[in-house]
């Protein structure tokens, strides 16, 4: 369903946004030559037949050629490919896993002086544009201590289908800078997250009733409380790696990072539709697969989705 | 009147959240920060030293002038000066001034047609309802930047290139805008799903009161607490989706630069030194949005809506 | 020496104004195999007594004084050391099975885990205790529910299997905050019967907190009456209810509304009580009184609603019959009751008389009009007029965000757009006057109210419209025994003074007895009988009315 919106906004935006063969054709180009290239690209066909053909193409991953760089563009996204998902693997583990541990922490311990320091450190976090903190990291590892490289993915190996710049010492130098900046802005919003429901569900009545059972502290927080309060982390972290990819763009902008949101963000100030209604198309799949993964999570962890209650007669 | 007033005062005075407010000082703080810098911003033309966008006062000889405290620096330009030669200080007030009216423009046009849909959809329910939610919902999938990266792009395939410099501002504010939204419609319907069960919204139908009065007079002050704290937190999130669209380049044009722009402009500097340029408004945004969410933060603890 | 020896027990809440001493000073002993009332009105301390003896108050409350003994142990002595005798010693009850249950582990995890905190048994073992223990709390086929999760179970079962998990290290004293008041009368009955039972077997000291007179009568053999946090009276709970010594307790025990007798009004005992006379009824001259016919005014005909849970797709599976073919008239000046346990469908008939919802199939007739078929806007008004509703919940009843007068004046306007603005201040100060106000509250805020002045205000906004028929739907069970007294004798002053017809909807068995003249019984949506008030309490009918007013909970019952 999804996919089909976002199939015919892409598609639309390909058809009615400027004029294609104003993009791609020089100004001395003749009015018979533009009407031959109209027919050629089946303009002039009825606009519902050019939309099952833009979706037969992009099935097919076949999304035309780019305006700007004259190259196909399924070639130019698988190009760009690896280098993206790199970056946002790493940036979600990073965020998800620091995330939530820092977030049930200072959900638990609430008037602890670190839990201070760490909510007054996230506050922070939730202010600072991903921007401002690579100019920030690039500033002080890269100009100020020269530790680390301020561009680009160091050495990459090309595995045929992929390439990958983890097997390269160059290449995990590279991606230290990008990835901590990308994920810091997501891990401050999931501490924060995280420690609201913990804060909630510490105050729930089953969590006092299992206090007046006698159930010890350590059981209260990480068995009966951490379940509960998981749940909703599911969510986030489906929303938190789409989040993070569509921030690659700018994490990629400023480290000159290889990857496709560089290639969209040239495309936006272009107007290079091709590229833009590609990225689209792929940007709506992801999403569509985090939702379905999610939900299948959720059957297996939450008991009153899986088990449904039989009617019983009190 | 004037005893009506005294009991609004004192009333104030009373209130719960009045009191929480003088025992936090971080809500005074960030409230003091931020009542300076919209005051500086909005009567720049009186505060600023210099003007940046008068070419007479610049003079391409004091360029790249660092920090008035450093060896080189000038007493006249306090944060020093940029590539042309622009009084820092001036420049990042000017910039702050565009920032700011991006922001409330967008989160006001966000607010009122977030809150109109949600409170309406939660009011009426039904299939209109369900329609407006599944759009909320899959706008929220989508993130705002993204969204606001998209509508950028449409405009500029739709608007001609010259057009585009002169509308830039306003298609920044409707490209955020719309990516906000959806927080507001779903705070502001889900609090209304609340109240319209709540039994003084049946007495008032009970007794005859229109859909709309009932809407906007009895529902709508009550469902105003969340909309406020998303507002304020709203605010901080704009104003830096607004520095980082700048900073893309896909703002507001360098003619009137932002501090997204600025930041941006000085970026090219870091390498050979000149940190100041991108420095100082990179700092004064943090500021800004700091202050902010500070505030926001208190305001989320005070009125406590749960929100989500 | 008793079980237990609450001493000059104290606790403080520290406030941002003040500070609020929840209980003062307060003596209580429980023995073995006795079970302790604690009765009080909200706001009396009574559940803080029971958190302080297991030292679980909630912030920023703490015991500022007194000590706990428990067996000749002081467990307060010590604040680590009362982990211990959680769950092992005492054990604790809550109000809402609902959500006293952890919902994502199975209620053998919960047990088992409770059992192993504080027996040293292995796993099988304690599966074996666990499942005897379902058992003997009532559970069928207590070996496959053992792996279920709480929300498999319904609402009573879920508190057999939190009475489980309070009783699972065989603790010697039972805590039971109003155990019941989720529960209805039914299900209410079952589960006193198993706490006294247990209470027996097991030979257990037991605290049964609660604000209902007529569970105390019938299970408690010692009651201690608190009020704003002082102990008022201790005593055997026969010699208490039937000779109380202090004002309080009288005051309390006569505002019970008697199960066994109609009483015209309740005796309102009071300190500085100086008016019990009839309450002053101003707005009287301004009411077109009706004269008293014979005729029906309001007519139901086989009304039935249905509910689908997906509004989406019109499936029949999940459709539930709310409302099912019920039929009942009302005659003018009438006082009719409506009495059902919760899904019963007699809030649903109350929302569709007044056009909240609308009838799935059937009519209902207001003087001769058919309410259903109304299609123009200025008939609506006119049928809104003459029909008006008081709630439950007096917090929700009320917009906070607008002052009292605003609150009266709507209806006052919205009938009559030309009032001038004196008249409607007369209007508003004659209106708050007879509901016993004052003239000063029109100038304040709903939060300014308590929980009866607030039902007073939303009479009030009721009564604005001079309407011929009131419909209130548990209109006193969200109040304290002492408030509901009041209430219903204003209702019934109001009643007889302005010629109301009332619809009056209760679970409440003595409380509808006390107000109406004729009473429908209801189960399920379907209607069981239609009869006079003093013919269905004295000769029932049906089967249902007859269990009901066996399992109702009768203060009288002491007297035997």
């Amino acid at each position: 369903m999804v996919m089909l919106v976002v199939a015919f906004v892409s598609f639309s935006l390909f058809n009615f946004v400027g004029d294609p063969i104003n993009n791609m054709v020089g100004e001395e180009t003749s009015d018979e030559e533009r009407d031959q290239i109209r027919e050629d690209l089946g303009l002039n066909d009825p606009v519902h037949i050019q939309f099952i053909r833009f979706t037969g193409n992009a099935l097919k991953g076949n999304f035309g050629i780019s305006y700007q760089l004259r190259r196909p563009v399924s070639e130019l996204i698988t190009e760009r490919l690896p280098a993206t998902l790199e970056l946002v693997v790493i940036s979600a583990i990073i965020a998800l896993v620091s995330g939530t541990l820092l977030g049930v922490y200072t959900g638990i311990n609430r008037k602890g002086f670190l839990s201070d320091v760490i909510l007054a450190i996230s506050l922070l976090g939730v202010s600072l544009p991903t921007f401002v903190i690579g100019i920030l990291f690039i500033y002080l590892f890269a100009v100020i201590l020269g530790i680390l490289p301020s561009f680009g993915r160091g050495e990459v190996v090309d595995l045929g289908f992929w390439s990958t710049g983890f097997l390269t010492l160059s290449g995990l130098k590279a991606i230290i800078l990008p990835s901590v900046t990308l994920s810091l802005f997501q891990m401050t919003y999931i501490i924060r997250l995280v420690r609201a429901e913990m804060m909630e569900i510490l105050q729930t009545d089953y969590i006092k009733f299992a206090r007046a059972r006698g159930i010890n502290e350590k059981s209260i927080h990480y068995k009966h409380a951490l379940k509960n309060g998981l749940i909703p982390v599911i969510t986030i972290a489906g929303i938190n790696i789409g989040t993070l990819i569509a921030f690659s763009i700018i994490t990629e902008t400023v480290f000159q990072w290889p990857g496709m949101g560089f290639l969209f963000i040239q495309a936006v100030k272009f107007v290079d539709i091709p590229i833009m209604s590609a990225y689209l198309v792929f940007i709506a799949f992801v999403f569509v697969m985090i939702n379905f993964i999610v939900d299948i999570l959720y059957y297996f962890i939450d008991p009153r989705i899986r088990v449904k209650s039989e009617a019983v007669s009190g | 009147m004037a005893s009506q007033r005294l009991t609004l005062l004192s009333r104030i005075k009373d209130s719960d959240i009045y009191f929480s407010f003088i025992k936090s000082p971080t809500a005074i703080v960030s409230s003091v920060i931020l009542v300076i810098i919209f005051f500086c911003s909005f009567f720049v033309e009186f505060v600023a030293p210099f003007n940046p966008f008068d070419p007479s006062s610049l003079s391409l000889m004091e360029a790249f002038t660092p920090p008035s405290w450093s060896e080189k620096g000038m007493t006249k330009y306090i944060l020093g000066t940029d590539g042309q030669g622009r009084d820092m200080l001036s420049t990042i007030l000017y910039g702050s001034r565009i920032s700011l009216i991006v922001g409330f423009s967008a989160i006001l046009f966000s607010l009122l047609l977030g809150v109109t849909l949600g409170l309406t959809a939660g009011y009426f329910g039904g299939k209109y309802e369900m329609i407006v939610m599944r759009l909320t919902d899959v706008q929220l999938t989508v993130p705002s930047i993204l969204m606001a990266l998209l509508v950028d792009g449409i405009a500029r395939g739709i608007i001609s290139r010259e057009l585009h410099d002169e509308m830039a501002i306003y298609v920044l504010i409707f490209a955020i805008g719309i990516s906000e939204w959806p927080q507001f419609a779903r705070v502001s319907r889900a609090a209304t799903l609340v109240e319209k069960n709540k039994d003084y919204v049946s007495a008032s139908t009970i007794i005859g009161v229109s859909n709309i009065l009932i809407m906007f007079k009895h529902i709508l002050p009550n469902i105003m607490r969340p909309v406020l704290v998303i507002g304020t937190i709203g605010l901080a999130l704009a104003i830096i989706a607004e520095s980082t669209l700048s900073f893309l380049g896909v703002g507001v044009p360098p003619t009137t630069p932002s501090l997204g722009t600025l930041i941006r402009i000085g970026n090219d500097f870091l390498f050979s030194g000149e940190w100041w340029i991108t420095f100082f408004p990179a700092i004064f945004l943090v500021l800004l949005a700091f202050s902010i969410n500070l505030l926001g933060d208190w305001m989320r603890d005070t009125l406590n809506p749960k929100l989500n | 020496m008793s079980f237990l020896k609450i001493k000059n027990l104290s606790v403080d809440y520290k406030m941002r104004r003040e500070t609020i001493n929840a209980a003062k000073n307060v003596n209580i002993d429980v023995n073995k195999g006795e079970i302790l009332g604690l009765v009080g009105e909200s706001g009396s301390g009574k559940s803080t007594v029971g958190n302080a003896i297991i030292n679980l108050i909630d912030e920023p409350g703490r015991v500022s004084k007194g000590s706990i003994v428990l067996d000749g142990i002081d467990i307060h002595a010590d604040p680590q050391n009362i982990v211990k005798y959680r769950g092992k010693k005492i054990g604790l009850i809550f109000q809402d099975p609902q959500t006293s249950l952890n919902p994502i582990l199975t209620i053998g995890e919960q047990l088992i885990e409770t059992i192993q905190t504080h027996l040293n048994l292995n796993v099988d073992d304690a599966k074996n205790k666990a499942i005897n223990l379902l058992k003997e709390v009532g559970i069928k086929d207590a070996e496959t529910r053992f792996d279920n999760y709480p929300h498999q179970f319904s609402g009573g079962m879920r508190q057999r299997v939190v009475i489980s998990l309070a009783l699972c290290c065989e603790p010697e004293l039972l805590i039971a905050d109003e155990p019941t008041t989720a529960l209805d009368v039914s299900i209410q009955s079952q589960i006193l019967d198993l706490i006294k039972k247990l209470t027996k077997e097991r030979n257990l000291a037991v605290i049964l907190i609660t604000h209902d007179m007529g569970v105390i009568a019938e299970t408690a053999d010692r009651v201690a009456v608190m009020k704003n946090g002082d102990l008022v009276e201790i005593g055997p709970t026969k010699e208490l209810l039937t000779k109380p010594k202090e004002i309080y307790t009288k005051s309390l025990v006569s505002s019970v509304p008697p199960t066994n007798k109609k009483i015209s009004r309740f005796k309102i005992i009071e300190k500085e009580n100086k008016k019990q006379s009839d309450t002053n009824i101003k707005i009287l001259n301004r009411w077109v009184k009706k004269e008293i016919s014979d005729k029906d005014l309001v007519q139901v005909e086989s009304l039935s609603k249905t509910f689908d849970d997906s509004f989406f797709i019109e499936s029949s599976k999940n459709s539930v019959m709310a409302v099912n073919d019920v039929s009942f008239s009302i005659k003018e000046g009438q006082s009719f009751g409506l009495v059902g346990e919760s899904g019963s469908g007699k809030s649903t008939i109350a929302k569709m008389i007044v056009n909240l919802f609308k009838p799935s199939s059937g009519d209902i007739y207001f003087n001769d009009v058919c309410v259903t078929k109304i299609k123009s806007n200025k008939e609506m008004l006119k049928f809104r007029k003459q029909i008006q509703m008081i709630f439950q919940d007096p917090y929700s009843s009320l917009n906070g965000r607008l002052k009292v007068k605003d609150i009266v004046s709507e209806p006052i306007k919205l009938h009559n757009p030309s009032v001038s603005s004196k008249d409607l201040d007369d209007y508003i100060y004659d209106l708050l006057e007879s509901v016993e106000l004052t003239q000063q509250s029109a100038e304040r805020y709903p939060h300014e109210f308590s929980g009866g002045q607030r039902q007073r205000i939303s009479i009030a906004r009721a009564l604005a419209t001079q309407p011929r028929l009131l419909v209130c739907d548990e209109p006193t069970s969200a109040l304290d025994v002492s408030i509901q007294a009041q209430i219903l004798n204003l209702l019934k002053d109001l009643q007889e003074q302005l010629n109301l017809t009332i619809l009056f909807i209760s679970h409440d068995l003595p409380v509808v007895r006390q107000m109406c003249d004729r009473i429908a019984v209801l189960k399920n949506g379907k209607l069981c009988e239609i009869s006079n008030t003093e013919d269905l309490f004295i000769k029932p009918k049906h089967d249902y009315t007859k269990e009901l007013l066996k399992l109702m909970p009768k203060i009288e019952s002491i007297y035997k």
